[in-house]
């Protein structure tokens, strides 16, 4: 399988969990289980202590020390799991007695995995409405100044010049913070999205301005204006597909940017509100660092991150880092990369 | 020349004042203030009023900004409250901690990924380039967040190296610039790695466009050795598009460092910024938003400037 295959199988993956989230979590996103704080994760067993093979099953957690939150398999009674019961891929046949915790549990005693699930929504959601803001911000941007030039163009290039050097964690930060800091989740995500897609715009602006801006000296451009096809239809038929190619990438540059920043801003707490579950917001309940040297498993959505984030650069980044030519029309071609831009 | 630099420099000077102000106003429009976070809910409204009035929070926003810039004019930008000392005294200190973490971290992510990036751009086959490859593809997929708090991990389990903090609370033999080095080891790993990734990735791709450049192919027909082609002919043009990235690098230096101050507790203007917008410190909000601004256009101007010296069309 080359990379790039594996890299889409990855996204795809990641995108079907975040949809279905509700069947393949086993539980629902804020359940506790009192007795399972910090609980390790449970692991599948098909054969038992005595070497008998079994469909799946789980065995409890039993609690050893109550200060250490250590816990013990009680080997003296099988769980089997049940598949595609209850609106659910899998679970645990006795929930009250064994839930099924892939990836362990929280301080709080919720299922790390079922949030982790539940996060991918919020956070692979975000990334995505924020990525869709910025290209429809940039293009418009990009295509109106490209092809009006003159004092519009100007005025267009140096407001996205401006925001392309303001220390972007700062004021992403001051803005967030102007808000009261518990808000519901819906604001808080269109919130977001709308503070990414302006920071994220102008690097798409740019680019798209100086492709409309070579492509509409072309013959093909100024013969569909000679026919008499009007600003609109020109700019959105004709110049804007040209720049697809470059769109593209530059997407794929923001997202694992927007996953980052979001997992960032929840992790000090400016984010997503507590109770729900996104990926920042999950490791900032691990957050302290006693928390995860004992308790690994509430480092997973970091890996969850890595794993996205790798996933995309595979894809579309066959060769790791997107090296676009820049400004095709400038004398000197400037390389553009991964830059972390929030 | 200096022309361009007095231009550069207006245009840093108007956006440090800019994100300043704006910073500073929108600190002031959060809900809740200062004395009411300091003070707790239940404080008197007599005490907190008294509080307000100490540090001039009982004014309109207007009035406010006004005094604040006329102070500003005169190089006074206020008092932290939070920290009761002078804004001017607490940033240059907080400002230089994040220097020192950006500085190693961009002096590591050069001095790994540069070469790195020669040998893999240069050979097309073979297992070590494929190593770096696929090393630079994992790195570049984890950002000072998640490498800080992999280290921090690590570091809270092995116990080799100090996991918070700039310095140990009791100097340990060795003196304190040792005891400074350990504990940056981290942080600055955390946003060199990735760093010396991205680098790497460049420099390989701008190696692989020059080496399939007319005048090097006739220096190999010549026989001039490959390592020496590689080496004196091929490398001065190749990184020429890797400086002109620097620029951009700044930026990203400025944002993994917030992370990375955050996780490890290194006391950065990343962590003050923070500390100051929980707490409501609307003149240290602006102080430190103001310093990012800078930190980032000096950052840019400087390596702008160094891309003028290698490349003579950047110039204009």
């Amino acid at each position: 399988m080359s990379s790039r295959a594996a890299g889409l199988t990855l996204v795809t993956l990641a995108a079907l969990v975040a949809a279905g989230a509700p069947v393949v979590a086993p539980h629902a996103v804020d359940t506790r289980f009192p007795r399972l704080l910090n609980a390790p994760p449970t692991r599948p067993y098909v054969r038992d202590e005595a070497g008998a093979w079994h469909a799946p099953f789980i065995y409890p957690w039993r609690l050893v020390s109550q200060l250490e939150q250590r816990y013990e398999e009680d080997r003296s009674t099988r769980i089997p799991l049940v598949w595609l019961t209850g609106g659910h891929l899998v679970s645990s046949s006795d929930d009250g007695r064994a839930p099924l915790v892939l990836l362990g549990a929280d301080s709080f005693g919720r299922d790390v995995f079922s949030r982790l699930v539940y996060g991918a929504r919020a956070s692979l959601g975000l990334a995505l409405a924020a990525a869709l803001g910025a290209l429809l911000i940039g293009a418009t941007l990009g295509g109106v100044g490209g092809y009006a030039g003159g004092a519009i163009d100007d005025l267009l290039m140096r407001t996205s010049d401006f925001v392309m050097v303001l220390p972007a964690t700062y004021v992403v930060l001051a803005l967030r913070a102007v808000l009261p800091p518990v808000l519901p989740a819906q604001i808080v995500f269109a919130l977001l999205a709308t503070i990414f897609a302006i920071v994220g715009a102008p690097f798409i602006a740019r680019g798209v301005r100086a492709i409309v801006r070579s492509e509409r000296r072309l013959d093909y451009a100024v013969a569909a204006q000679s026919l008499g096809a009007s600003a609109w239809r020109v700019l959105t038929r004709h110049l804007l597909p040209a720049a697809r190619g470059f769109i593209l990438v530059e997407i794929t540059v923001l997202i694992p940017a927007f996953i980052i920043a979001e997992a960032t801003l929840s992790f000090v707490g400016l984010g997503f509100p507590d109770p729900i579950a996104s990926w920042g917001t999950m490791l900032h309940d691990a957050s302290s660092v006693r928390a995860f040297a004992d308790f690994p498993w509430l480092l997973s959505p970091a890996a969850a991150i890595f794993l996205v984030v790798l996933a995309l650069n595979l894809v579309f980044q066959p060769s790791g880092v997107g090296v676009v030519y820049n400004e095709p029309d400038e004398p000197d071609r400037r390389l553009r990369t991964n830059s972390y831009t929030v | 020349m200096v022309q361009y630099i007095a231009r550069r420099l207006a245009f840093a000077a108007f956006l440090v004042i800019a994100v300043a102000s704006v910073s500073l106003v929108l600190a002031r429009l959060a809900p809740g203030d200062f004395a009411t976070g300091a003070l707790g809910l239940d404080a008197r409204p007599e005490t907190i009023e008294q509080m307000r009035a100490r540090y001039g929070l009982n004014k309109s926003i207007g009035a406010q900004y006004r005094d604040w810039v006329v102070a500003a004019a005169h190089l006074d930008f206020g008092r932290s409250l939070l920290y009761d000392r002078p804004v001017r005294d607490l940033i240059p200190e907080r400002a230089a901690n994040t220097a020192i973490l950006a500085v190693a971290a961009l002096a590591v992510a050069t001095l790994v990924g540069l070469p790195l990036g020669i040998v893999s751009g240069t050979r097309r086959g073979g297992f070590v380039p494929g190593l770096i490859r696929s090393t630079s593809l994992v790195l570049l997929s984890t950002p000072p967040l998640l490498m800080s708090l992999f280290f921090v991990f690590l570091a809270a389990r092995t116990g080799w190296l100090p996991i918070a903090g700039m310095r140990s609370a009791v100097t340990p033999a060795g003196g304190a610039t040792l005891d400074l080095l350990t504990h940056l080891i981290v942080p600055a790993a955390a946003i060199a790695l990735p760093l010396a990734a991205m680098l790497e990735r460049l420099q390989a791709q701008a190696m692989t466009d020059v080496i399939g450049e007319p005048f090097v192919r006739a220096a190999l027909a010549r026989g001039v050795p490959r390592s020496r082609v590689v080496w004196r002919d091929a490398l001065k043009p190749a990184l020429r598009p890797v400086a002109s990235m620097y620029g951009l690098i700044v930026g990203s230096l400025l944002s993994g460092s917030f992370a990375v101050e955050v996780i490890t507790a290194w006391p950065g203007l990343g962590r003050l910024m923070l500390e100051a917008l929980r707490a409501r410190d609307v003149y240290l909000v602006a102080g430190c938003a103001g310093a990012g601004a800078m930190f980032l256009a000096f950052g840019t101007l400087v390596s702008d400037l160094a891309l003028g010296l290698v490349e003579p069309r950047a110039r204009e």
